[in-house]
């Protein structure tokens, strides 16, 4: 009681006087949704930047975008998930020093009833070609991100083209995209962070999860100072390497949502040829 | 329980602890907002007068297209701002893109035309109500239109209200150039984005509640400034 009067004062000093602005130093990370929906940052960055003094902001898009905002060099560092981009990336000169960083993986949610009958199936190939019959909406999230991307490679890799009115693409964020599943009881494909994390799930469950296929690997970047001068790229570089280190991956292992371990830390320099 | 009782359940805790996290949002809300709409007002009052009172060529395009712009699309909007501020954009080097004052450039952006239609619409009338004693009196250009703005002002206040409305709703345009980052860019609107992206509808919803108890408690400040004030000037 004491402790909501406290802060009621403290709003009215607060509202008489003028908000002190600090001036800390910052990063601004462009991050993937699912890393941030999932609430692995709220769960990090404060032991970074307890020990740093730096802060880091994060701007939370899907891979598409981040990469596109980094181009642009409005960023100091990405995290995403979508490798073949984050070659083009640093081939365009736009990005030095890029690491794998964690993975976890996509999996195939659905309702439970389950009308498409995936929860039964052995293989991803069977999955897709079940859910290409129509039985049951299809929801991509058709906006250029990680999760779109690795979408379409898998029908692509299967021959079918994704055409007919149970295939909805929605051009929305992954948890727009889940909200909209659950809306139509359709079908979806996910990583697994957002998915544990997301607290509309209704009558949806996980229909399938297996396979090297369905693996999720998280890269992290530091934007190229050599064609954006103006990042900040002393703190990005300890950033980079703090969340590469063992302490890092350690703190990124411990992440967890209703004792679920989240991401995997898998740390390693990536070469490109 | 349903999703419904449990917004209202959490607006309510929310609201009666001050979750401080929520007293930030709101604050940088109602700060952004309000800056926002005295930059619309200090911009469109007196090119609103201006539009209702001279005549000059062009006059009538610049009223069709602030009519029209009413209607911007937010979205686009953010993304103009986005382009202009983003670090190789014309006005990169200031370093404005993610920050607040970034927000309030493309809200101004929006609100502005509602001020110069809205008051341009009163103060024509007006101006034709005043026209014979305005001459008359053989009055400058610069008095007429300070006498019209100045005897306006209560019709104005809905105006006002109505830019308010608009900014403090808003959710395209400040998430694309204010980035909806945590403790710095983070407001009302943005922030009912991502609980609903994180599939947390309660909390969404519940935001949604204090955000229109925060419309309606500004409206009825206004409501009763304005009334107060009508009082002490006609007494």
């Amino acid at each position: 009681m004491t402790r909501i009067l406290a802060r009621w004062v403290g709003l009215v000093f607060l509202l008489l006087g003028t908000p002190a602005h600090s001036s800390d130093e910052y990063i601004l990370l462009q991050s993937t949704t699912s890393t941030q929906n999932s609430g692995l940052y709220e769960f990090l960055l404060p032991h970074f930047e307890d020990v740093y003094g730096v802060k880091v902001k994060v701007v939370a898009v899907g891979t598409g975008q981040a990469l596109y905002n980094g181009s642009r060099c409005n960023g100091d560092i990405v995290i995403v998930h979508s490798p073949a981009d984050e070659r083009e990336f640093v081939k365009a000169g736009y990005g030095i020093d890029p690491h794998n960083l964690m993975y976890n993986r996509f999996v195939i949610v659905g309702p439970s009833s389950d009308p498409a009958g995936i929860g039964k199936i052995e293989t991803l190939q069977e999955a897709f070609v079940k859910l290409s019959k129509g039985l049951a909406p299809f929801i991509s999230r058709g906006d250029d991100s990680g999760t779109h991307k690795k979408e379409l490679s898998l029908w692509a890799k299967y021959e079918i083209s994704p055409t007919g009115d149970w295939y909805y693409e929605v051009g929305s964020g992954m948890g727009a995209t889940l909200n909209i599943t659950v809306g139509l009881e359709g079908y979806t494909i996910t990583d697994l962070g957002t998915w544990l994390s997301f607290a509309n799930k209704s009558n949806h469950v996980i229909l399938y999860e297996n396979g090297s296929e369905m693996f999720n690997q998280y890269g992290i970047i530091m934007v190229n100072p050599d064609h954006c001068p103006n990042v900040n790229s002393e703190p990005a570089r300890e950033f980079l390497n703090w969340m590469v280190s063992p302490m890092g991956q350690q703190l990124i292992a411990q992440y967890k949502i209703d004792g679920k371990q989240l991401f995997y830390p898998n740390a390693s320099p990536k070469m490109y040829k | 329980m349903n999703t419904l009782t449990e917004a209202f359940l959490q607006s309510f805790q929310l609201m009666i602890t001050l979750d401080e996290t929520l007293v930030e949002v709101v604050l940088l809300s109602l700060s952004v907002t309000f800056k926002a709409v005295s930059l619309a007002c200090l911009i469109g009052l007196p090119l609103g007068t201006a539009l209702a009172v001279l005549k000059f060529p062009g006059q009538k395009t610049l009223v069709v297209l602030f009519n029209s712009f009413m209607g911007l699309p937010p979205v686009v909007v953010g993304l103009v701002v986005y382009l202009i501020l983003s670090a190789n954009g014309p006005l990169g080097p200031l370093g404005l893109l993610y920050t607040p004052t970034a927000m309030i450039i493309a809200q101004t952006i929006l609100v502005t035309p509602i001020i110069v239609a809205h008051s341009r619409q009163i103060i024509v009338l007006l101006a034709e109500e005043y026209d014979e004693t305005l001459r008359s009196m053989q009055a400058s250009r610069m008095d007429i239109m300070g006498t019209l703005l100045w005897d306006s002002r209560f019709s104005l206040f809905t105006t006002v209200l109505a830019g308010l409305g608009r900014a403090f709703s808003e959710v395209g345009a400040v998430m694309i150039v204010g980035g909806n980052i945590n403790h710095f860019t983070r407001i009302m609107t943005t922030a009912i984005a991502l609980q609903t992206s994180r599939g947390d509808l309660a909390l969404a919803l519940g935001l949604g509640i204090i955000l229109l108890v925060l419309t309606i408690s500004i409206n009825a400040l206004a409501y009763g400034l304005k009334t107060t004030w009508e009082k002490h000037s006609y007494a």
